[in-house]
């Protein structure tokens, strides 16, 4: 095999190898633990209306040390109740998590009645942070 | 060597996960704070009951029902830890168990059921359409399933409501939680 063609491969394989390498073992780092839901004005006088209207989606994941707060925020003219507690109108609602568990709620913001919370452990070893990078990379551009 | 390295690196980058402020309460917070709903109850001590009653206490605030066979021993044992970890603290908070079955629950029923975890624990208890106001004021769900010898059972939200000493709704812990994470949020809300 040629030099050129040497170089050819081993280039983008470096590229990738120091990619992988900084995924996997940079700290992790997030501006804020909170991951923040909005039930908007109006939400419940739509639902009355029979608009199937989706606030929240029917699962959220959150990480450990990440993002391992829930934080809800009632803008609606009328109570919500969301799983363990009523949110009043303007009212909000902070939920940290400290174990990694399925969490299942109850939730008046939902179409379904239900929402499911999915807290993974904190990803400390590198595959597990090029995981989460990925996830939230697939997240961000989804959103 | 390189395992060395390697051990040191994880541990360096694993060590960018901030432990949970220990200041901050382990259940759910309601932000502004907001005067909790009063409830115009029956209480298992023979009087009336409504929170104004306990203002100066921290109150922990629930909703069963004596026949409960899952949920609410385990919410019992869990307070009532707490209050006895507390020591001479625990004067300071009043436990309430609000019924969520009026029609088997009345207040010597209550006490009989709460008092056999705490003696201080306050139960309510009232008509059915008393009961439905309470629940429907704290956004508590109940759904009763009838099983075949005609005997049944209620689905309940299982959370704890945390009253401050000013009557103030502040937090909400689900269930499941363990005793040291209310004394924990018992000694902050104990302390303001």
């Amino acid at each position: 095999m040629s030099a050129k063609k040497c170089l050819w491969i081993a280039v983008p394989l470096v590229a990738v190898l120091v990619m992988l390498g900084w995924a996997g073992f940079a700290p992790l780092q997030v501006s804020s633990r909170d991951e923040l839901f909005e039930i908007p004005k109006g939400t419940y006088a739509r639902r009355m209306a029979g608009d199937k209207v989706e606030i929240l989606p029917s699962r959220i994941r959150l990480t450990l040390g990440l993002n391992d707060v829930l934080l809800l925020r009632n803008l609606d003219d009328v109570p919500q109740v969301f799983g363990p507690t009523i949110m009043m109108p303007g009212q909000s609602f902070r939920l940290p998590f400290e174990k990694a568990a399925s969490y299942d709620f109850a939730c008046t913001a939902h179409a379904s009645g239900q929402m499911t919370i999915l807290v993974d452990p904190h990803p400390a070893m590198p595959w597990s942070k090029i995981r989460w990078r990925v996830i939230k990379w697939w997240e961000n551009r989804t959103r | 060597m390189i395992r060395r390295l390697t051990l040191l690196l994880l541990l360096g980058t694993s060590a960018a996960w901030a432990a949970p402020d220990p200041g901050a309460l382990k259940a759910g917070v309601l932000s502004p704070v907001m005067a909790a709903p009063e409830l115009k109850l029956q209480g298992s001590d023979g009087k009336a009951l409504n929170l104004a009653r306990f203002r100066g206490k921290v109150v922990l605030l629930a909703f069963g029902f004596s026949n409960c066979g899952e949920v609410c021993p385990i919410t019992l044992a869990t307070l009532a830890g707490a209050r006895k970890k507390l020591a001479a603290d625990a004067a300071n908070v009043q436990v309430v168990y609000v019924t969520v079955d009026p029609e088997r629950d009345d207040a010597a029923q209550m006490r009989k059921f709460l008092g056999s975890f705490d003696p201080t624990f306050i139960g309510g208890v009232g008509t059915r359409a008393e009961i439905d106001a309470a629940q429907k004021n704290f956004g508590i769900s109940s759904t009763k399933t009838v099983n075949a010898d005609g005997s049944y059972n209620i689905g309940h939200s299982s959370s704890i409501y945390m009253i401050d000493r000013a009557g103030g709704l502040r937090a909400v812990m689900p269930y499941g939680h363990p005793v040291d994470d209310f004394v924990h949020d018992l000694k902050i809300l104990l302390r303001q």
